[in-house]
């Protein structure tokens, strides 16, 4: 089960190895077409320069695409073969069901108390963390004393590992761990919880520790993106008479659309793969309160030897990832790419 | 021109070696184990990995290779959780070793089916006959496949001065004393029972142990063997259990509480003096003293008391939940193998590991030199009960168990009925029919 070890890499993985996958996809479609076309030229006799040049090529991309091809197409395939029988991982796969899997994983409350959990937790990463990285890197942008430190404390949770950030959290989530002993405190001792252990607030708190892990990247991208807003549109702005927060709406936060829309990407696409912190705060208990579809996959699946129902939720997982980014990339992601020029410079215009 | 296509060539040849390599590498060789040749290597997986344990293993291997001239054994001691990793990923691709743990049930019987442990009922017949009723759990369609070597049984621990402390002087042995001592724990405030229903299994123990009073014998092995759940006392099981659930015994926040591991957990909330009591193995003392800075666990006041009777039902009360490990051996292991697991399950050999406090021995003759008096106890509960159910999960295998236990945590949480554990149960059963 490559594929299902494949998706337990932190979730910054995922986002990277999604975007590496589109990346190299094309690329590969465009080599299988090269080779298809390299006999060609050779039986005409094409210049022995032309040759050379070819078998380069070949070369030097086989061992990635072999690779590629291994661990990434190879185990899509298999997973794809693996969820049509009913199969415990021993002997042959001989009990051929069709599509049985997957139609018990669709029609399973658990699988879609997964889905919403997963959907659920994309469309509040976005919500909640959108504004909160947007003041902050505003906030950061501009020059005060400690600005240096104030940058790298806030990126802190993002760098620390996930397992480690995962573990600590638990420890201070506890009945009688450092949150609760902390609210008490204060003398809020009637907001202490079992924040893990109680089914109405354990999705809540794995969206809280979500937040403060992630909201340093979207803060560190957006602060990123600020650099790139011109210094003179804001001397424009301000001769123009318009006020701090006119300057932000109007000129700033436009002109950080591409890197709002691709960081909107990454945080959706992490979203449904999430599994890393949810399997140490929770393991998707308490009573499937906080499942994701990944927590779901190794739960019911693979600890259970039931890999072809777990390839058949592998596969699920994917295409939902997969029209989801596919949808996002055609109508929001679309407009950033080179082809739109035109479009900017009547924004330039009517500006 | 030429130097920059001289170089590339190179390159070329650098890179297409390297992959050749990586590829060759990747090819292991696996020695042949012959059972004609004179020379046979024996490979032995066990868990044993730290202290006196692993030494007196790797002694008894040392033994058996000097009395069997020819045989060589290969002892890997493994981690638990990464011996059972391994374990899995070689029974998958048929690449087992040729002795190896079995936990018995339905694992065992898949393992069966796929012909990957070796029918031993009657190379190891005087052994066995020597183990009694406890290789039951071992026994598919009447063959034996393994030898168990430990085994004990499920029951509460409890901390003896917590119980002083709430005026309880006889440890409960029917349910109405079980709920009066947790009241009277309560009232001097301290919290019962702590139970780690977030890693399942511990929860389901106690739905388990409710069936096993609410069901008769027969019914029990009944289902086993047809896996119908049609009898009205797999309800009354979680009948009696949401009932227990509804006093409210056990820790906060349990249903995020994990079995054990760390001080937070189920194991480690009773060694830190946290609750009263739990429901557990065996395994717990061990568990426990892990668990502490002292290393002693509850040190003097470790008890243990046998899961009460439950008023009305049609089981034994004096049937006990349990489970333990086997050796077995690979399907396609040289006849030798059968000798050294005979070897293991030798009186000496059990006295010895009794004695290392290694486990609870089976050997009938070895179970006296157990040491610890709580587990003394515990043994003696064993011994004299009529039978020794499997904990369910094991018994009926990974994929009902796992349905089964998932919906008696939601009757913990109160959101599944006791109707809701047998419908989850059946349907995934109705699958391996």
């Amino acid at each position: 089960m490559t594929d299902v070890a494949g998706d337990l890499t932190p979730r910054g993985g995922h986002a990277t190895r999604a975007a590496a996958a589109t990346a190299v996809n094309p690329g590969a479609t465009g080599q299988a077409t090269a080779w298809s076309v390299a006999p060609g030229p050779r039986g005409r006799g094409a210049s022995s320069n032309e040759w050379r040049k070819r078998l380069e090529i070949v070369f030097f991309v086989a061992p990635a695409l072999l690779l590629f091809a291994t661990f990434v197409v190879i185990p899509v395939i298999q997973a794809a073969r693996y969820s049509v029988f009913r199969w415990n991982g021993l002997g042959p796969m001989d009990n051929f069901v069709g599509f049985q899997n997957y139609v018990m994983a669709l029609g399973d409350t658990i699988f879609q108390r997964a889905v919403t959990n997963n959907m659920t937790i994309a469309v509040l990463s976005i919500a909640i963390q959108l504004p909160i990285g947007l003041l902050i890197a505003l906030l950061l942008n501009r020059k005060f004393p400690g600005q240096t430190a104030m940058r790298v404390i806030v990126f802190v949770p993002y760098v620390l590992a996930e397992v480690v950030a995962g573990v600590i959290w638990k420890l201070l989530l506890q009945p009688q761990g450092g949150v609760n002993a902390f609210l008490e405190t204060i003398g809020l001792g009637g907001f202490t919880k079992a924040w893990v252990g109680d089914p109405s607030v354990a999705l809540w708190t794995v969206m809280g520790v979500l937040t403060w892990k992630y909201c340093g990247l979207a803060i560190v991208l957006l602060l990123a993106g600020l650099q790139g807003v011109p210094e003179e549109l804001h001397e424009a702005a301000s001769i123009d008479g318009a006020s701090w927060w006119q300057t932000q709406r109007k000129i700033t936060i436009p002109l950080l659309g591409p890197t709002i829309r691709t960081w909107m990407f990454l945080s959706m696409i992490g979203s449904l793969q999430l599994f890393d912190m949810v399997w140490i705060l929770t393991r998707g208990g308490p009573d499937n309160a906080t499942v994701t579809m990944a927590t779901y996959l190794i739960r019911q699946g693979t600890e259970r030897s039931q890999y072809g129902y777990s390839s058949a939720v592998a596969i699920i997982l994917f295409v939902i990832s997969f029209l989801l980014a596919a949808i996002f990339q055609a109508f929001v992601l679309n407009r950033d790419s080179g082809d739109d020029k035109p479009k900017q410079r009547r924004k330039k215009v009517s500006r | 021109m030429k130097r920059t296509a001289a170089l590339r060539a190179v390159a070329l040849g650098a890179a297409v070696a390297m992959i050749a390599t990586a590829c060759s590498s990747g090819g292991g060789s696996d020695e042949a184990t012959d059972g004609t040749g004179e020379n046979v290597t024996l490979t032995w997986w066990h868990n044993s990995n730290t202290g006196a344990g692993k030494d007196y293993y790797d002694q008894l291997a040392d033994e058996f290779e000097s009395d069997n001239p020819g045989v060589t054994i290969e002892v890997s001691a493994l981690q638990h959780e990464d011996m059972l990793t391994k374990l899995d990923a070689a029974f998958q691709t048929g690449d087992q070793p040729d002795i190896f743990m079995e936990r018995g049930g339905g694992e065992l019987k898949a393992h069966v089916e796929a012909g990957l442990v070796k029918d031993i009922t009657d190379d190891a017949a005087d052994t066995i006959s020597a183990l009694g009723g406890s290789v039951a759990g071992w026994t598919v369609e009447d063959r034996v496949y393994s030898l168990p070597f430990s085994m004990g049984v499920v029951g509460f621990w409890y901390n003896k001065s917590m119980f002083a402390q709430a005026g309880i002087t006889e440890a409960p042995t029917t349910m109405d004393e079980l709920n009066a001592a947790v009241e009277a724990l309560k009232g001097v405030g301290i919290e019962p029972i702590s139970v780690g229903a977030g890693s399942g299994w511990p929860a389901a123990h106690y739905w388990y142990y409710f069936a096993l009073r609410q069901c008769s014998q027969d019914t029990i092995d009944t289902a086993t063997q047809s896996l119908e759940f049609t009898d009205d006392c797999w309800v009354r099981a979680g009948e009696s259990l949401a009932e227990f659930v509804a006093t409210e015994p056990f820790n906060t926040g349990f249903l995020g509480t994990e079995a054990q591991g760390t001080p937070e957990s189920a194991s480690g909330l009773l060694a830190n003096r946290k609750v009263a009591m739990e429901l557990a193995g065996h395994w717990e003392p061990g568990v426990m003293q892990g668990l502490t800075e002292d290393e002693q666990g509850l040190g003097e006041d470790t008890a243990w008391f046998p899961f009460p009777e439950v008023p009305g039902g049609q089981g034994d009360p004096a049937a006990q939940l349990g489970g333990g490990d086997a050796w077995a051996c690979s399907n396609d292991a040289p006849d030798v193998c059968v000798d050294f697991i005979e070897f293991l399950l030798s009186n000496d050999v059990q006295k010895g590991f009794a004695e290392l406090d290694m486990g609870l021995p089976t050997l009938p003759s070895a179970t006296a030199f157990v040491a610890a008096p709580e587990l003394a106890q515990l043994l003696s509960f064993r011994n004299d009960a009529p039978y020794v159910q499997l904990y369910f999960d094991t018994a009926f295998g990974e994929n009902i168990g796992g349905a089964m236990n998932e919906a008696i945590v939601s009757v913990f949480a109160g959101s599944g009925t006791p109707q809701g554990v047998v419908d989850a149960t059946q349907s995934a059963a109705d699958l391996e029919k």
